[in-house]
């Protein structure tokens, strides 16, 4: 029974695919609220948030639509063949090229949390005042270096946008589920196929039969609600510390 | 710059007691002259405290001033006769509030607010209600009233407020197309229209122009007959033109309180004069 | 001397260099972020626009290999739930918003706050399954009501946080007025707050709406899903989103074609309504600056 409905497989295919998606989206996400802060005049501003927005609502079954046509035969044709060709030699760029496993999955999430963490880095960026910057540039500090000494002194709030994006990537459902390639099995190579905590209850909760089925799939869903409640409030608790620092200040 | 406040507030201590003596022997009258009354009212945010022990009486259909340099809690001390503090985190009021010789406990909040209208600093009409719906809303947000009683209210506020000429053919406009004179003229409408015994002015004509300001000035006379005005500014000026009695307040406490030719002339306590000759503040 | 200036001259050179660099990558980030957008955006368009006609708004779903219909079941399903929805959610949402600006003394609205923040982030599919297991367990089946239940939760943190967004704009100097003629504060709420701020709490809920109509995790197993007209909101009915996901991961051409057509009604409704919003909150926020 044991090896029948363990939940370990369904964890690592969650955690794996969420590392992969942070991986790639912190920096764009960091990036991209510098961009927006400190960079674009207001017209591009205005267009970029508003394009963000958008992408924060399109709905998963979308992404993950996108993901089964485009981006996994792109995975399996182009991006994997060429990680193998140079970097092949590590294990978890070993096996064969499926397009449908961990990475596309962490590519597919990474898209889909980049606008959180964005939106809520600038917002943070925003709170620091002013006049710090103005104080960097009057020691001589280029741009680059005035932004590093605003992140820097954001990092708190940035760490707090960083675990609200980790929580919505471990609870996606839709868009994984489409392309993580549901296997329970765990695989050094991110090629390989896997499943994750959501996408065995989207996949079996419907059809499961029997009593022990169901109440197995509802204990990964109390794992899956009780690790989220834990990630968001630690994210909330990081962003509430965060602007209450810049407002007493 | 402290050390300076410190001995002021050394100063005043001394003063304020042969004041405060004064004062209450000075207008001994029968209960029922006096509007509002004030015993021991303090006001504090968050264990500080913003005005102390006030003991002040305002007579039935008088102006009343109240002068004193920014952040001598005026503003707070008359805001606290309206509960307006009720809003404010962290603000605690103790002491007594007496409405014609009876302790405001005896009324309901509401009630009393209703006795006591109050006037803002800055016009603020209702920006979703046009001319006519911002001076019933009081009526109206109460119970319901009659179209004739409404439109009689309408039109004698407005009268009494001194815009019913420019107002009477666009009731049914948005008030936000008034200029801020209007609005503030219209505000006054507002406030009378629920026929309050007092109405308390808060700096009515610190974000007007001088046209503005002297017809306010106008009504405020006007509505002497019918009502008790209290008026906060910070304008001496407007002070002894419009007032009968004034009260001047500094740090927190009332320092003084007599008729206002009195406090502008010969007053008794030395910081009023210097306040009132341009020394400070 | 000269040789300190040098080095100083040598440094403040790299340094720039350094900061050009990072401040491309910067700009280089905003246009990879967006390029998912643009590429989804285009493809489903290019994708669904061609599959679109006016029997996949009128015609139930054809069995495969048969030429023709339509999603309208699940079109008007989605209405159907979203409906539901929205009578439960957006009033909770509301008040819940106002609770947390008007009475935000009290510690209790900090935990509404909290709560529904956190709430924001539970994963919608947890949502399903607390649905199920309170609604459809009791029943013993699948159904319209359990599956506008479901977007109705969904819907409260974000009505709440835009209600609440909203009535901090509106000025405090206008519950000052109201309350100063003697108006009861619930009245004052109401009748002055709520009605000013009425204009941004209603473009926030049609976002609310909009993010609802393309949920699919919790209705799988709350409202299922139904190949033919059902009006029966206690049992199972079809959506968009739904019928999406199961024309996606079948193998036939054909139903991916249909499934394309739903995905472009889906990005074209959140496209349209995030147009909306953003031109109300713009036309709000310069008429007050």
């Amino acid at each position: 029974m044991r090896g029948e409905y363990g939940a370990l497989t369904f964890i690592y295919g969650t955690v794996m695919s969420s590392v992969i998606a942070l991986l790639i989206a912190l920096p764009v996400s960091i990036g991209v609220a510098v961009f927006l802060t400190e960079i674009a005049n207001t017209v591009t501003k205005n267009t970029v948030s508003f394009l963000i927005e958008i992408l924060a609502a399109i709905p998963s079954i979308i992404f993950g639509f996108w993901g089964i046509f485009v981006l996994a035969p792109f995975m399996r044709n182009t991006v994997q063949p060429f990680l193998q060709s140079s970097l092949g030699f590590l294990p978890i760029f070993s096996g064969s090229a499926a397009g449908f496993g961990l990475l596309t999955a962490g590519i597919i999430l990474a898209i889909m949390i980049t606008p959180i963490i964005t939106a809520i880095t600038r917002d943070v960026l925003k709170a620091i005042p002013v006049s710090q910057r103005e104080a960097a540039y009057a020691l001589g500090a280029t741009k680059w270096e005035a932004i590093k000494m605003a992140l820097l002194n954001a990092k708190s709030g940035i760490l707090g946008a960083t675990v609200l994006g980790l929580g919505r990537a471990v609870g996606e459902t839709m868009a994984v589920t489409m392309v993580i390639g549901n296997k329970a099995q765990i695989k050094e190579s991110l090629f390989e196929p896997a499943y994750s905590m959501a996408s065995v209850i989207a996949n079996e909760f419907a059809e499961a039969s029997g009593g022990l089925h169901v109440s197995a799939l509802i204990e990964v869903g109390l794992i899956l609600f009780g690790v989220t409640f834990i990630i968001n409030s630690l994210a909330r608790i990081l962003i509430y510390s965060f602007t209450k620092k810049t407002q007493t200040r | 710059m402290n050390d300076e406040k410190i001995t002021a507030e050394a100063v005043l201590t001394d003063t304020e007691i042969t004041q405060e003596q004064e004062l209450t022997s000075d207008e001994i009258y029968e209960k029922s002259k006096f509007a509002l009354e004030t015993e021991n009212l303090t006001v504090s945010f968050y264990g500080r405290e913003a005005i102390s022990d006030i003991n002040v009486k305002y007579r039935k259909h008088t102006v009343n001033a109240i002068i004193g340099p920014s952040g001598c809690g005026k503003s707070t001390f008359l805001r606290a006769l309206n509960f307006m503090h009720d809003l404010t985190p962290g603000a605690v009021v103790s002491g007594s509030i007496k409405i014609h010789g009876r302790d405001i406990s005896e009324y309901d909040m509401t009630n009393v607010r209703r006795r006591v209208g109050m006037v803002f600093q800055k016009p603020n009409p209702f920006p979703t209600m046009s001319i006519y719906e911002n001076v019933t809303a009081g009526l109206t947000l109460h119970k319901r009233h009659g179209r004739r009683i409404l439109d009689e209210t309408v039109e004698k506020s407005l009268r009494l407020a001194g815009l019913w000429e420019e107002t009477k053919d666009r009731l049914k406009v948005s008030a936000m197309a008034l200029s801020g004179g209007q609005q503030q003229r219209l505000c006054i409408a507002r406030t009378l229209a629920i026929n309050p015994e007092i109405i308390l002015f808060d700096e009515p004509t610190s974000a007007l122009d001088p046209i503005s300001t002297s017809k306010i000035e106008e009504s405020i006379h006007e509505l002497k007959k019918d009502y008790t005005i209290i008026v906060v500014t910070h304008n001496m000026q407007q002070a002894s033109r419009v007032s009968d009695y004034t009260s001047f307040f500094f740090l927190g406490k009332l320092i003084e309180h007599s008729k206002t030719r009195t406090v502008f002339t010969s007053p008794k306590n030395k910081l009023t004069e210097e306040y009132v000759i341009g020394k400070f503040g | 001397m000269i040789d300190y200036y040098a080095k100083i001259g040598n440094n403040s050179g790299r340094r720039k260099i350094k900061s050009r660099i990072m401040l491309f990558l910067c700009v280089t980030a905003a246009m990879i972020a967006i390029l998912p957008l643009v590429y989804i955006f285009f493809y489903t368009t290019l994708q669904g626009a061609s599959s679109l006609n006016l029997a996949f708004f009128t015609e139930l779903p054809k069995p495969v290999g048969e030429e023709g219909g339509g999603m309208a079941n699940a079109i008007i399903g989605t209405g159907i739930l979203v409906g539901i929805g929205s009578v439960f959610g957006i009033p909770v949402g509301i008040m819940a918003g106002i609770y947390v600006t008007e009475y935000s003394k009290s510690i209790f609205a900090n935990i509404i706050k909290f709560v529904t923040d956190v709430l924001s982030g539970i994963p919608s599919i947890i949502i399903g399954i607390f649905t199920y297991g309170l609604i459809v367990v009791p029943m013993q089946r699948f159904s319209a009501y359990a599956g506008g239940f479901a977007l109705g939760l969904l819907m409260i943190p974000t009505v709440t946080r835009i209600t609440e967004e909203m009535l901090k704009l509106v000025p405090h100097t206008l519950r000052e007025a109201a309350l100063a003629l003697g108006i009861p504060r619930w009245k004052t709420t109401l009748m002055i707050v709520l009605r000013t701020a009425s204009g941004g709490i209603i473009t926030g809920i049609l976002l609310a709406v909009a993010r609802a109509a393309g949920e699919t995790a919790p209705l799988l197993f709350t409202s299922f899903g139904n190949s033919f007209w059902s009006s029966a909101l206690d049992g199972p009915m079809a959506s968009i989103p739904v019928q999406i996901f199961n024309y996606a991961i079948s193998p036939y051409d054909e139903w991916h074609r249909k499934a394309w057509a739903g995905a472009f009604v889906l990005i074209a409704l959140v496209f349209v309504i995030s147009l909306i919003v953003r031109l109300a909150t713009r036309n709000k926020f310069s008429q007050s600056a």
